[in-house]
């Protein structure tokens, strides 16, 4: 029997599996999320130059970098909410790997998004996708698309004097998916949950019931458009920080083209 | 009556940039007194402590009874021109571009009589207003001024050169996000500014009065955060070759204390207050210095606004305070390292603002009005120290007097 790695590796040299970058670039000037001012800030990604073959350093260039856990394209760990405090292993460095490779859903919200900024994914918009997609299966991520990743500027957080509009799952959503047993939810705006998600109850519902329950988020993700709504595989390790509560990542989506 | 400055032509990209010089920079220690009084826009001369009489030049002991206190004072401002002279030929760079070269004998008031230059508007008999200005070099020098203003007397090429008017000068405000943006640019523009270029940071933001402030006339919004240095490159790399005056108006405060306090806080206000400054004069600092000599719109000046707290710390808001402190110390290296070009750093101390992290705190309070107007008027006069409203000037009187006693107070306990 082949090795199954010795497939894969040649279904990637061969192109009939393709690797699709889920992740926007790591720049000073992608948004964060904006907390009121009172509330300590999500840092903004800096770089500061060390060398640039000069003479702080004749042959080599660097940078340092600094940034907040939950800056770009970032993972979050159970820890990050006050729910999943004390879920064990909920720190981004005591997580099993196993989970960083594995099974992705993606649920098209992009036509309700393009007309309603608070478009909402509801219980409904899960149970129609299964009867197409067959049931969402257990242990796997499940994103949600809604092409939010495509605007520019300003309009990607979408603030508005009663706070950020942006489109994301309703607190019966996510106990559906928590019901199936997924492994984690991602999404293309700046957090999982909605930018109105405040006023859920309980407030911030992907946040609360998904950590509080040890699964994981994924936020700020591109190129969604790019998946079939199953059979791809997700590559997401998080950097394996101390204690830490997320981290940015590079995500990296698997995707069999064999058919096309 | 001084003639009415044109706005300047296009540059000639044939001829060679002018290279700044710089009038004579030594001076006596006791000297320095004229300096530092020009340096805060007053006009000070040594009284004997002991006869009274009115010193100059500056020296260190008393010309009538050789007692040795001499105290520098405020000193009445009237005089009249008893000679006058105009100077032909110079062997000093400075003055040899500048001639004929005008200059005479002001009779004080008070007592002595001083050597002075001579605004255009003045001559032999004149009363006359005496003033201290900083020179180019950065040190105190005598002018004589009209007793009585005329519409444009600021544009006599003498007293251009002692200030950093903001009229038909490119104008940065770094952040317009701040409140203080958009009064402090329309000041400018009032005042004859040619352009201003307002920094905006994060764009991906709304809630600034950016629509606002980019329409108005002769302004341009342009990307800058004084907390990234590839930001600060790019906007220099774009207008650092004309840019005159740079009014730093980014800063970030916080109340609280140190212990309770949190150093992310903290850090956000040292990345902005302290190392924003850094960025921007090293963003902009070169390309300023080497057009310090560039004709009517050179570049004049580098302007800070902080907080009174500089001197003395508040300890309702600790580390910003400390960033304060830290911005008014890098601004102290940016003078040496800009006096040779003559560049001009301006600090503009203010006492608390009327803004929301001041918001529980008594009046009075500056405005983001009065604060505007402070600036525009400092750099009109070309003082190197603005204390705008009345907390920022009591505490710089309160800390020239003593220090300690000012911390002690500040710090809890006496009055």
């Amino acid at each position: 029997m082949t090795s199954p790695l010795k497939t894969l590796s040649a279904a990637l040299a061969g192109g009939s599996v393709e690797v699709i970058d889920l992740t926007h670039t790591l720049d000073p000037d992608f948004p964060v999320i904006v907390l009121p001012p009172e509330f300590g800030q999500c840092a903004r990604f800096r770089m500061e130059e060390v060398s640039a073959y000069d003479g702080r350093g004749p042959a080599w260039k660097w940078h340092n970098i600094s940034m907040n856990e939950h800056t770009g394209t970032h993972f979050d760990a159970p820890i990050h909410w006050i729910s999943g405090k004390d879920v064990a292993h909920g720190a981004v460095d005591e997580i099993d790997v196993s989970v960083f490779v594995g099974p992705v859903v993606v649920i098209d919200c992009s036509a309700g998004a393009a007309e309603n900024d608070d478009f909402e994914l509801t219980p409904e918009i899960i149970t129609t996708w299964e009867r197409e997609h067959g049931p969402i299966p257990a242990d796997s991520w499940v994103l949600m698309r809604t092409d939010w990743s495509k605007r520019k500027g300003a309009d990607y957080l979408n603030m508005a004097d009663d706070g950020p509009h942006s489109p994301g799952p309703t607190p019966a959503a996510i106990a559906l998916l928590l019901e199936r047993g997924i492994r984690g939810f991602g999404t293309e705006t700046v957090g999982t949950d909605a930018g109105q998600g405040m006023h859920y109850s309980p407030p911030y519902p992907a946040h609360f019931l998904l950590h509080g329950a040890g699964k994981y988020g994924l936020q700020c993700l591109t190129n969604l458009d790019l998946l079939p709504a199953t059979g791809a595989v997700l590559v997401a390790p998080p950097l394996k920080i101390k204690g830490g509560t997320g981290s940015p990542l590079r995500v990296l989506a698997m995707v069999d083209r064999s058919n096309a | 009556m001084s003639e009415k400055l044109p706005p300047p032509a296009k540059k000639n990209p044939q001829l060679r940039q002018r290279v700044p010089t710089l009038p004579p920079v030594a001076r006596s220690r006791a000297a320095l007194g004229l300096t530092a009084a020009a340096a805060r826009g007053r006009f000070m001369l040594q009284h004997c402590a002991e006869c009274g009489a009115v010193q100059y030049p500056p020296r260190d002991a008393c010309a009538s009874c050789l007692c040795v206190a001499l105290e520098w004072r405020d000193t009445g401002r009237k005089a009249r021109i008893i000679a006058e002279t105009r100077i032909h030929v110079s062997p000093d760079p400075y003055f040899r571009e500048r001639l004929p070269w005008r200059t005479g004998l002001a009779r004080l008031e008070a007592g002595p009589t001083v050597l002075c230059h001579l605004h255009g508007d003045v001559g032999r008999g004149d009363a006359v207003m005496m003033d201290l200005k900083l020179d180019k070099a950065g040190q105190g020098v005598m002018i004589a001024l009209p007793e009585t203003r005329s519409a444009d007397m600021e544009d006599d090429p003498l007293l251009r050169a002692l200030t950093a008017d903001p009229k038909h000068r490119r104008i940065l405000v770094t952040d317009l996000r701040s409140a203080i943006a958009k009064p402090l640019i329309e000041a400018l523009l009032a005042a004859g500014a040619s352009h201003v270029f307002a920094g905006e940071p994060e764009a991906w933001r709304r809630g600034s009065e950016r629509d606002a402030i980019a329409a108005l006339d002769q302004v341009s919004v342009m990307p800058l955060d004084v907390t990234d240095q590839a930001s600060v490159s790019r906007l220099a790399g774009e207008i650092g070759g004309k840019t005159d005056i740079v009014i730093n108006t980014a800063r970030h405060v916080r109340p609280g204390g140190v212990l309770g306090s949190d150093t992310v806080f903290a850090r956000e206000e040292f990345e902005i207050n302290a190392l924003g400054l850094m960025r921007l004069a090293q963003g902009f600092g070169p390309a300023m210095c080497s057009r310090t000599a560039d004709g009517t719109n050179s570049a004049a000046a580098f302007v800070n606004i902080l907080s009174v707290h500089a001197l003395s710390a508040d300890p309702g808001y600790g580390a910003f305070s400390a960033s304060q402190a830290a911005a008014y110390s890098i601004s102290q290296t940016l003078r040496s390292e800009f006096r040779s070009s003559g560049l001009r750093v301006m600090n503009v101390f203010t006492g608390p603002t009327d803004d929301e992290w001041h918001q529980p705190l008594p009046p009075p309070k500056v405005t983001a009005g009065a604060l505007a107007k402070a600036i525009v008027a400092g750099l009109k006069s070309g003082v190197e120290d603005v204390f705008c409203g009345d907390v920022a000037k009591d505490l710089e009187e309160r800390w020239r007097r003593d220090p300690k006693v000012l911390e002690r107070e500040l710090t809890g306990g006496g009055a």
